[in-house]
């Protein structure tokens, strides 16, 4: 009986394990493969042992990248978590009406990543861009968020913002499971709505927050499509900004654009340990922040 | 974890890896062994990548095309731009397009990575006339001495002007075709307005980055050595030639105030910047003249070539090419149909229906160019004066943009190449570099690029 239900229990998992095996893990292990390889994508791969690592080290470019996608994830993520939880505060305090904004809040997220880089290049127009145009009206002069190295990357993290829909509906359905006695038990002892968010509310969803956190940083990291639609991909012109290379717009231009597939198969491994490494050291530090409910301590 | 499972495990890791490890690309390429004749009945299937061709041009010639074929050959085409991934893949699997459509600059990189073939057979066999294309851009599809395309549309730039612009600040149209920097420069500063700290109108757009190599020729500097190998980014002209043009925008109050006011502009449409006045003259690509004719027929505008410093004529010229790929099953059928699409015959009678339909519209056919000079030629008879001065005058100085240009030869690492002093300039431009510093370290990366691709090349 038990070996017929593993049979059927395989049986119906195996499309997955299948995709799994295709799709992820051998692409997984053949880019380890062509890392150390030099790789046109019409030419036999040729051995190269650890060249591209070591040309990797010496590339500027590549510090550059790395550099940029690093200020991003440091600017991004922290933005993205307090926006989509003052959100998920905002739709749990508006009660009934809550399914509409739900929704509201959530449409941006169905965009089309290109479609959101086109737009942040109208939204930031440094002379007829909304943003400008709201701050010119308040009396501050906008700056070249399109052009300036120095505003380049704090517009893609606005923009960024435009996606959070996402995160808010975790956010909000951790919200809705925080038991009621709490916040009743914190009135009564005198806590108003800032002790109760920071010492009830705050704590009680820290599983929920610590997920978004995860998830937003690598998604991060990964950042690709809006950057560059904005910056290195639109249209007919050739104009880009360094200030928006990040790591993965460099490794698409080696791999697609350079055909450098061995090289761009080592960075994917570069960005890949990172990742990894950062997840550690998140997994790492939540755990002192970090509360799930019946967890022994 | 059980032994049974590290087993599996490993055994499941290994063979991927060994999968990995003996999947394998394509050898280099070498000429199809078909015999190219024109007398020859054709079969078989005829796939065709990268081509749109939607439009009475493309179609006309299309028909020619799979007329020369006969009805032997069954025609199929993968619709869009090419995607060099889709189709380098294509060609490392076994299964490429009998023939694909490139732009001319990829030509290089294809074929010193052996995914197109030399067609010296199927130009010979088939008896194309090499001869009716234009230098330039037989120049760009011929790579280590080998022609690999066939030339086909052509694109060059000319100055576009605000006629009335120009005269209310008592300037002509020599004053912006390039013809003399300094009279440039001052055009520039008459022309250019700004309301409020914001720009109004635009005097001069020198159109950088895509315009540096325009610049650099009119100023006798070519961004690359003629037989490809040996970039010239940090020559003295051509770093002359990128502060002259990032210097126009600086006079306007920097290229970010420029960028984006051209951004918000409808470029496409009627609220264009010649017709809307806020844009005093740019060179650009050939085609606008049609969009404007189109959307704006009565924008008061005025054309010349773009000129050099000696004051002749000078356009950049690329465009797109055929070519066949390695593996090609039907090599017979992708030379003719190279051929038939490119003929001059061909080129007439797709103008031709061009004209036919331009006059129901009631607008001006404005010519075609292309890469063979003499369809060129037979077709500038099919253009007729049409009442309106400044669009004739669009269409004579296209003409003889189109007869003086200059192009960048073919090189195996033409898309590192271009990203060099595309970023470089977009340094400048975004104030993060000088000229001379930008240029010496695109010519660093250039010129690191450009070896290591000859490199490969001649290990083959």
């Amino acid at each position: 009986m038990r070996r017929g239900e593993t049979r059927a229990a395989w049986l119906f998992i195996s499309p997955w394990v299948i995709g799994f095996l295709v799709f992820t893990a051998y692409p997984v292990f053949y880019t380890a493969y062509l890392s150390l390889t030099d790789y046109d994508v019409i030419n036999d791969p040729s051995f190269v042992g650890l060249e591209n690592f070591r040309t990797l080290l010496e590339d500027p470019k590549v510090a550059l990248a790395l550099r940029n996608t690093a200020v991003f994830v440091l600017l991004s993520v922290p933005a993205q978590l307090l926006v989509s939880l003052f959100l998920a505060l905002l739709l749990n305090w508006a009660g009934r009406a809550s399914g509409f904004f739900r929704t509201a809040f959530f449409l941006p997220k169905m965009t089309p990543p290109v479609a959101v880089g086109i737009l942040l290049l109208l939204l930031f127009n440094g002379q007829s861009g909304l943003i400008n145009r709201v701050l010119s009206s308040v009396g501050i002069e906008g700056p070249a968020w399109t052009t300036d190295p120095t505003w380049v990357k704090p517009g893609l993290v606005m923009m960024s913002l435009w996606t959070v829909g996402g995160s808010v509906v975790i956010l909000l359905a951790a919200l809705r499971s925080v038991p009621q006695e709490l916040y009743d038990a914190a009135r009564v002892d005198g806590a108003g709505w800032w002790r109760q968010t920071w010492n009830v509310t705050v704590p009680m969803i820290s599983g929920a927050l610590f997920f978004v956190f995860i998830v937003d940083t690598i998604h991060a990291f990964q950042s690709f499509t809006e950057a560059y639609t904005a910056y290195f991909g639109s249209g007919n012109t050739t104009y880009s900004n360094d200030a928006a290379l990040f790591y993965a717009i460099y490794l698409f231009q080696q791999a697609f654009q350079f055909l450098h597939m061995g090289y761009a198969s080592a960075l994917a491994w570069v960005l890949f340990v990172v990742i990894m490494l950062v997840t550690l050291v998140q997994f790492r530090v939540s755990k002192r922040f970090v509360f799930y409910e019946g967890e022994q301590r | 974890m059980t032994l049974r499972r590290i087993t599996s495990l490993t055994a499941v890791t290994l063979s991927v890896a060994l999968a990995a490890a003996c999947a394998k690309g394509t050898s280099s390429a070498e000429e199809p062994k078909s015999s190219y004749n024109p007398q020859a009945t054709l079969s078989g299937n005829l796939s065709i990548m990268g081509f749109g061709g939607d439009d009475e041009i493309g179609q006309v010639r299309l028909a020619e095309a799979k007329k020369a074929l006969g009805s032997g050959v069954k025609v199929s085409q993968v619709k869009g731009d090419l995607d060099i991934q889709q189709f380098l893949s294509a060609v490392a699997s076994g299964q490429p397009p009998e023939i694909v459509y490139a732009n001319r600059d990829q030509i290089g990189t294809f074929a010193s990575r052996g995914a197109i073939v030399p067609l010296t057979s199927c130009i010979k066999g088939e008896g194309i006339d090499t001869s009716a294309f234009r230098k330039p851009a037989l120049d760009q599809v011929t790579f280590a001495g080998d022609v690999y395309g066939i030339p086909e549309f052509n694109v060059v730039q000319i100055t576009q002007a605000n006629s009335d612009l120009l005269s209310k600040a008592g300037l002509t149209i020599d004053d912006v075709n390039g013809s003399s920097w300094d009279a440039v420069t001052a055009a520039n500063k008459k022309l250019a307005k700004t309301n409020g700290g914001k720009l109004s109108v635009i005097g001069f757009d020198s159109k950088l980055p895509e315009f540096l190599p325009l610049w650099a020729k009119a100023n006798g500097a070519d961004l690359l050595s003629a037989d490809g190998k040996k970039a010239q980014l940090n020559d003295p002209k051509v770093v002359e030639a990128l502060q002259f043009a990032v210097g126009i925008y600086d006079a306007q109050g920097g290229f970010s105030k420029v960028k984006a006011f051209r951004d918000s502009a409808d470029f496409f449409g009627k609220g264009n910047q010649f017709a809307t006045g806020v844009l005093g003259a740019m060179p650009m690509e050939q085609w606008y003249v049609n969009v404007l004719n189109d959307v704006s027929p009565d924008a008061p505008m005025g054309f010349d070539t773009v000129r050099g410093k000696d004051g002749k004529p000078i356009a950049f010229a690329s465009g797109s090419a055929w070519a066949i790929p390695k593996g090609s099953k039907n090599a017979q059928a992708a030379c003719r149909f190279a051929k038939a699409m490119t003929q001059t015959e061909s080129w007439v009678k797709a103008a031709q229906e061009r004209v036919n339909l331009r006059q129901k519209e009631n607008k001006v056919f404005t010519g075609l160019l292309t890469g063979n000079a003499k369809a060129d030629e037979e077709v500038r008879k099919l253009v007729k004066p049409s009442g309106d001065a400044k669009w004739d005058s669009a269409v004579e100085k296209t003409y003889a943009a189109n007869d003086a240009t200059f192009s960048l030869p073919a090189n195996p690492a033409d898309a590192e190449f271009k990203t060099a002093w595309q970023d470089a300039v977009n340094r400048v431009l975004n104030g993060q570099q000088k000229p001379q510093e930008a240029l010496d370290q695109a010519q660093k990366e250039a010129q690191k690029a450009l070896d290591a691709a000859w490199a490969e090349w001649d290990k083959k």
